[in-house]
């Protein structure tokens, strides 16, 4: 059997991608210093996955054929099988060669994190010649496996998947599921199935065979899809009774769930609510109104500075000690009035210059606030400390007991995804729809385009001048050094990861990268990755860009503009799968107004 | 609205007249700088203004041809300097550094130069290509994202410490004289180096013949791919001269300030891009003279504007002259001092 020019060259390109991918990851140091945590007692440490993940993919990958309009869709066979073991070898060469390199030469001088450890974890604890018969061998099996998916069933293969997946989390988010088991008085189960923060391999493969016959359905798009068309198809006085009782499910759960979790996990999530506040404002700028605004974080540093000089009592020049609920109102009004000050000057600008020129206002911002000019006031790079937090009865509600600190950050979360809500279904929302489609047009039909966008930039400015104000009385205190350009661009990444323009999206991007990875001065669940935080949220800004511009869970308007022609191409494929049934296909769905 | 920016224009130009009248006033005092120290600020800024301009030839370029801001190109000037840096180390612990200094200068700069021309020629590659028809801000927040990956993969690769470079030999150091003045002889190097590169780009993009099909794609694309031109290719050439001026801007740095870390491209890549823009974004002279500018301007301005108001501490505020100075020129001049030269659908 040999191998046509096509295939070979996709087999090369992958290979050298996976192995590539994977050189890369060692020599930056990521799988030595993810070595440490284990996730799967004893086989499979953070680093090995860090390292492998590429390979199997690349075998997938390098044997699929997408199916287009007019094309038999190829045949499946040994072909696939040897392509994805092909692969697999050519990145384990790839990697066998760096870590000879990586063995002979000492090359610590400039490549900081090419340690002997490295090379001794690469070659799997053995010695060279023998060692780097399993360096290649690993790769070629997954590369294997990678391709012999094709083989599987659909179905099986994305149960396969997903059971795969669940594994995964589980192991991985141990902080997380231990935590839970403990308060529900489940020790003894948590006890038994980590050891060392690492799953069990029993529990392992026992999770992996439980969750295996649970049929998976398609993706979670259509998923999403098929729930509100369902919620749709039922009697309005029924749906109105469903969500009111949803709504309380959902009441009771937020109610709980800090209790549940205990205030390390609380603390994680309250950082991601004040990043999921700040996303919602930022989504109404540049999701909703299509402004890239950069220095969104000058906003939430106003709120907080606002709050702080009003409630501190070791605030420098003015200190009237107000208490946390008189100063909200002012902090909120004056991040309101910083963004018509900013506002104002650059929303007639091209969208990117508007985005340099916000960069530069939130620069300016946070060195004023850093500069000796202005430390009677500010306190300079000592900031201000001894914020007394937010009275609440009899007791104070501060940082020192995030459970309740959460409680705040529920309910500012709730307000904010109510305004954008809202305002996204309102006329101006409507209005910023149909500005960032065409300004030209939108004008013409009346809309009064400097007055929409710099209500889009009132909006942002408010929201981030809220979290603001929530996180000086969590923290205390408030540094110029918490309101770097980095905050921008992570609350950025946040709302384009997520799905710009929809406030599910926006969500579950704080949740997963604020929760997980952790934010700019905070951590996540996964702390192993404070290092290589901003690689990887550089990484995944390319990723979606090039791949999945509209984000993890689209705007549907968004998905629209930017998959036209391949909404065209499903809605052929499923007619062409389903000759008979008659569902409405894609490109008639787009037809109807966004709700 | 406009009453509001003429407001603003107004504020601006006061606040600047009071700034100098004020510095004047502590000058005849005799509480200001002395002449000596106003020189060495001029000089220290166009020296500092000359390497903005040979970044700044970079942004504009791009712009020019691609119409976006290329913001991860502070990074392909930072990848320079660092590669420059190990080069430099190496010959520095053979001797051969203090001994044919001349040489060795020659080889970090080839280094940076064929690094940073690299690294820019990938980034097209990889991440701007794919994004050629897609919505102007998309390969921006790309940009965006490389500008992160780069930093933080430097970072990982050949660690987080400042890396210094080793001295330049005393005779370089030393003060020369020159028209008169006496000026420090790394900052005359550095200015002399960076206008004969900006001298060399014009001429090539000028008189070659990739040199004219650059500036025919950034008058039209469509048209310049009818007349026979290799538009991809033509991209391609225009990223790596941009990567060529990066690479040289790197090794002045590193003369200049010899430190070098994973973050150091990142201001200088922003202000760079303040001084295309200043100059006329696609306008290559525009962008040299607006480097100068800006260089000059936030050495000699917060000394000059902010001293006057009685600010304390006035360096720390370098950033902010250069920052308000961008908002200032977008707000009232967005095409620049020279006017800007974009294609027929950037213009629209």
């Amino acid at each position: 059997m040999t191998l046509t020019t096509r295939e070979a060259r996709k087999t090369l390109r992958w290979s050298v991608i996976a192995g590539l991918v994977m050189v890369f990851t060692s020599a930056v140091g990521m799988m030595e210093s993810f070595d440490d945590r284990l996730i799967i007692y004893p086989v499979l440490s953070l680093g090995y996955l860090m390292l492998f993940w590429i390979v199997p993919l690349a075998g997938f990958q390098a044997t699929h054929l997408p199916r287009l309009e007019g094309i038999e869709p190829p045949g499946k066979g040994l072909s696939n099988v040897l392509i994805g073991a092909l692969t697999g070898l050519g990145a384990g060469v790839i990697l066998a060669v760096f870590v000879v390199v990586a063995d002979r030469f000492d090359l610590r001088e400039v490549f900081v994190s090419i340690s002997p450890r490295l090379v001794r974890l690469l070659t799997f604890e053995d010695t060279l010649p023998g060692g780097l018969l399993a360096t290649v061998l690993i790769p070629t099996l997954l590369g294997t496996a990678g391709g012999a998916f094709h083989l599987l069933r659909d179905n099986l293969g994305r149960r396969l998947v997903l059971a795969l997946e669940w594994v995964l989390v589980v192991a991985i988010l141990e902080g997380v599921v231990a935590q839970i088991l403990r308060q529900i008085r489940l020790d003894a189960l948590g006890e038994r199935i980590y050891t060392q923060r690492a799953l069990e391999w029993f529990a392992a493969v026992a999770l992996f065979l439980a969750i295996l016959p649970i049929p998976a359905s398609r993706t979670g798009t259509n998923q999403v899809e098929r729930i509100r068309q369902r919620l749709f198809s039922i009697d309005p006085a029924q749906r109105i009774r469903n969500s009111v009782v949803s709504a309380v499910v959902i009441l009771v759960f937020l109610i709980l769930l800090p209790q549940l979790l205990g205030s390390l996990l609380s603390e994680v999530l309250a950082n991601v609510g004040l990043f999921l506040i700040m996303g919602l404002g930022l989504n109404i700028v540049v999701g909703l109104a299509g402004m890239l605004d950069l220095g969104y974080v000058a906003f939430f540093a106003v709120g907080a500075y606002t709050v702080a000089v009003l409630t501190s009592s070791l605030s420098p020049r003015f200190a009237p000690e107000l208490s946390w609920w008189l100063a909200l109102p002012v902090a909120l009004l004056v991040s309101a009035l910083s963004g018509v000050m900013i506002g104002t000057p650059v929303i007639r600008m091209r969208g990117d210059y508007l985005a340099i020129v916000t960069l530069g206002f939130g620069e300016i911002i946070r060195i004023l606030f850093l500069s000796d000019w202005l430390s009677p006031i500010f306190g300079g790079a000592q900031g201000i400390l001894d914020i007394p937090g937010i009275p609440l009865g009899v007791t104070r509600v501060s940082g020192i007991s995030p459970e309740s600190i959460l409680y705040f950050a529920f309910a500012f979360v709730l307000i904010a995804a109510w305004v954008s809500w809202s305002l996204q279904h309102s006329r101006i929302g409507r209005a910023w729809n149909a500005l960032r489609e065409d300004e030209t047009v939108a004008a013409a039909m009346g809309v009064n385009t400097v007055r929409a966008k710099l209500d889009a930039f009132i909006v942002g400015a408010i929201l981030a001048g809220g979290a603001g104000a929530l996180f000086a009385a969590k923290l205390g205190s408030v540094f110029p050094s918490s309101f770097e350009l980095l905050v921008s661009i992570i609350i950025l990444v946040v709302v384009i990861v997520g799905g710009m323009g929809n406030i599910v999206g926006v969500a579950v991007g704080a949740v997963v990268l604020i929760g997980i990875l952790g934010g700019p001065n905070v951590p996540g669940l996964m702390a192993e990755f404070a290092e290589f935080k901003l690689l990887i949220y550089g990484a995944l800004l390319i990723f979606m860009m090039l791949r999945r511009p509209e984000g993890l869970i689209p705007a549907r308007a968004r998905y629209r503009e930017l998959h036209a022609d391949e909404a065209d191409q499903d809605a052929w494929l499923d007619k062409s799968i389903h000759p008979i049934q008659s569902r409405p296909s894609s490109s008639e769905t787009t037809a109807e107004p966004d709700c | 609205m406009d009453s509001l920016l003429w407001g603003v224009r107004l504020i601006a130009i006061l606040v600047l007249i009071w700034g100098v009248a004020g510095t004047i006033v502590q000058g005849l005092n005799g509480a200001g700088p002395s002449a000596e120290a106003w020189r060495d600020l001029v000089v220290a800024g166009i020296a500092q203004g000359a390497m903005y301009g040979l970044i700044a030839l970079g942004y504009s370029m791009v712009y020019g041809v691609l119409g976006f801001i290329n913001f991860a190109h502070g990074e392909v000037f930072m990848a320079g300097a660092m590669s420059g840096f190990f080069v430099a180390n190496y010959l520095w612990q053979v001797h051969f550094w203090d001994n044919y200094f001349v040489l060795a200068i020659l080889l970090v700069l080839l280094t940076s130069v064929l690094t940073s021309m690299l690294v820019a020629v990938i980034v097209e590659r990889v991440a701007y290509r794919p994004l050629r028809a897609s919505p102007r801000l998309v390969p921006l927040i790309t940009s965006i994202g490389i500008s992160f990956f780069i930093q933080y993969s430097f970072a990982g690769l050949f660690g987080v410490a400042v890396k210094n470079y080793p001295p330049a030999p005393d005779s370089l150091r030393n003060r020369i004289g020159f028209l008169g003045l006496e000026i420090e002889g790394t900052k005359l190097a550095v200015i002399v180096v960076a206008l004969i590169s900006m001298g060399l780009l014009y001429l090539f993009v000028e008189k070659t013949r990739t040199g004219r099909s650059i500036r025919a794609v950034a008058e039209d694309k469509e048209i310049a791919a009818l007349m026979g031109i290799n538009v991809d290719r033509t991209i391609v050439a225009s990223f790596a001269v941009g990567g060529v001026m990066a690479g040289v801007a790197g090794t002045l740095w590193s003369l200049l300030f010899r430190g070098v870390a994973f973050h150091t491209g990142f201001l200088p890549g922003i202000k760079a891009f303040t001084a295309a823009v200043l100059g006329g974004i696609g306008n290559l002279p525009g962008a040299m003279v607006g480097g100068l500018f800006l260089g000059t301007f936030e050495g000699v301005g917060s000394q000059l504007v902010l001293a006057g108001l009685g600010i304390p501490a006035v360096s720390q505020l370098k950033d902010v002259v250069a920052f308000t100075a961008l908002v200032l020129v977008l707000i009232f001049r967005p095409t620049g001092l020279f006017g800007e030269r974009l294609s027929s659908e950037d213009r629209a």
